[in-house]
């Protein structure tokens, strides 16, 4: 069966631009505020949200890191094959600051618990919010929810929300389905 | 790759190109989380690592009680001295009965080459070889490969120089390995009764002219004179005198002025000041010998990692 697009680069545009406004909202100039991207995917999709956030507010600086959750992960041992881990890179400290944690499509809540996880290893920031591109709905394994949704989607276990973005951020989302039904 | 081809790490001959690569691609990963303002991760929280040290070791056990620490492993520790080995224990009624205490990962260092091969065999765990007596030791090529390639992007062409006791050295034989398996040229260096017979064969250089090396190289590893390997019963000396050695081997600055290029200096500890290496080379800015030993945490919780990865999977 050929994907179906979920949110097309038009789209997308659109999508980026309200997730900005509304993250302007809480968190101002976001000079208290920093972005944890979590590796290997949400890093584009923050990339495109910190481009277009500084269009809007060119005075502001906006700091975002890159966070590598592998080492935290819960399945450690129990997947089929071992993950290779990605880059981390925050260059400064969480203390005390509002931290958007950022990824592509929250699924069973798994990849953000490790997120957390590792997050604080960078400090007790004072407030942790989460913001995705695609929520897949009714799927979560754990108590977690998004502050900011690109989009919300319902979908069956056997189907796949395939993030296609480049370094930064342009692209499309994509929902294909395998044959075999869980 | 994102797994190893080995269920052990006895030695890097056992090695696979792709299996260092992936041990030092790893690796960069841990030094990042080993400079994060906190230095842990979960990953073994459900492992138990047994450290067993038949021989003498203060920086390979610290490193690698740090490396299973940061990992969040849980450890225990064995010395020979201190244990019913001394008592008539063979190896493997030592190692299973530790083992029965439900351990996963037994780091080992041994003094006879090959024990933790034998062990491998014999015994239902993971091992890690942590030095076995002239034979080889792993980890420390590989810190040592990672610094490397840490410093020199690529090691692909490096002209490397391992200079001292060549004979008595498990780092000199696992460093050979490992240099030549990831590109590097490598050369060895020393007194003539020092030099193994038929080292050639290993595909490395071979001088005893320590002015001469360092023209050629642009890495010097430089070796300690393993002192408690020699004599013994039959007081077999390999050179007339300490002095005598330090006059034809000993490296100085002005040796490496001469040469007129830069040229990097490793060395795997403990250093002997003024025997094989002066205090001025030693503590230059082309030395990595401290980088050495900071990488070495992170190339430890690598492997660990990684052989981790694969208990209980089958």
């Amino acid at each position: 069966m050929r994907p179906a697009t979920l949110i097309d680069s038009e789209h997308l545009q659109l999508i980026i631009q309200r997730l900005c406004y509304q993250l302007i909202e809480n968190h101002d100039d976001f000079s208290n505020s920093v972005f944890l991207a979590l590796q290997p995917r949400g890093v584009a999709v923050a990339n495109r949200i910190c481009e277009t956030l500084k269009e809007i507010l060119p005075e502001s600086s906006i700091r975002v890191g890159s966070l590598d959750i592998t080492f935290h992960r819960d399945d450690f041992r129990r997947r089929d094959e071992p993950l290779a881990p990605n880059r981390t890179k925050v260059d400064f400290l969480i203390e005390d600051k509002k931290v958007i944690l950022v990824d592509d499509v929250l699924y069973t809540g798994r990849t953000i618990r490790a997120g957390l996880d590792a997050m604080l290893s960078f400090g007790r920031p004072s407030a942790v919010e989460l913001l995705v591109l695609v929520e897949r709905r009714f799927s979560r394994e754990l108590p977690i929810s998004p502050n900011y949704i690109g989009k919300s989607v319902d979908s069956y276990d056997n189907q796949r929300v395939e993030v296609r973005l480049d370094e930064k951020g342009n692209g499309k989302v994509l929902l294909s389905t395998t044959r075999a039904q869980k | 790759m994102s797994k190893l081809s080995v269920d052990h790490l006895l030695g890097i001959k056992y090695l696979q190109p792709g299996d260092i690569k992936l041990i030092l691609d790893t690796a960069q990963n841990f030094k990042e989380v080993i400079n994060r303002p906190i230095k842990k991760v979960p990953s073994l929280r459900d492992i138990t690592v047994a450290n067993l040290f038949f021989e003498n070791s203060t920086r390979t056990k610290l490193s690698f009680e740090l490396a299973e620490k940061r990992l969040s492993a849980d450890v225990v520790n064995f010395s020979a001295s201190s244990s019913s080995v001394k008592k008539g224990e063979t190896l493997i009624d030592t190692v299973n009965n530790i083992l029965s205490m439900k351990v996963d990962i037994v780091v080992m260092r041994h003094p006879n080459p090959g024990a933790p091969e034998f062990l491998s065999r014999n015994v239902d765990t993971t091992i890690i070889n942590a030095g076995d007596g002239t034979h080889e030791h792993p980890t420390q090529a590989l810190l040592d490969t990672f610094s490397l390639r840490q410093e020199l992007g690529d090691i692909k062409g490096a002209r490397v120089c391992i200079v001292g006791d060549i004979k008595h050295s498990r780092v000199a034989l696992s460093n050979i390995f490992c240099l030549q398996r990831m590109g590097a040229e490598v050369m060895v260096c020393g007194p003539t009764t020092l030099i193994p017979k038929h080292i050639e064969t290993l595909g490395v250089k071979v001088s005893h002219n320590i002015r001469e090396a360092l023209k050629w190289c642009d890495v010097a590893n430089v070796l300690r004179i393993q002192l408690e390997r020699q004599g013994g019963e039959h007081d077999v000396r390999y050179f007339p005198s300490i002095r005598e050695y330090s006059q034809q081997f000993g490296i100085n600055g002005e040796m490496i002025s001469q040469t007129g290029k830069k040229i990097v200096i490793m060395h795997p500890g403990p250093i002997n000041r003024g025997v094989e290496i002066t205090s001025d080379v030693a503590d230059s800015a082309e030395s990595l010998i401290l980088e050495q030993v900071e990488n070495g945490v992170a190339v430890r919780m690598a492997v660990l990692y990684l052989l981790a990865g694969e208990i209980g999977r089958n």
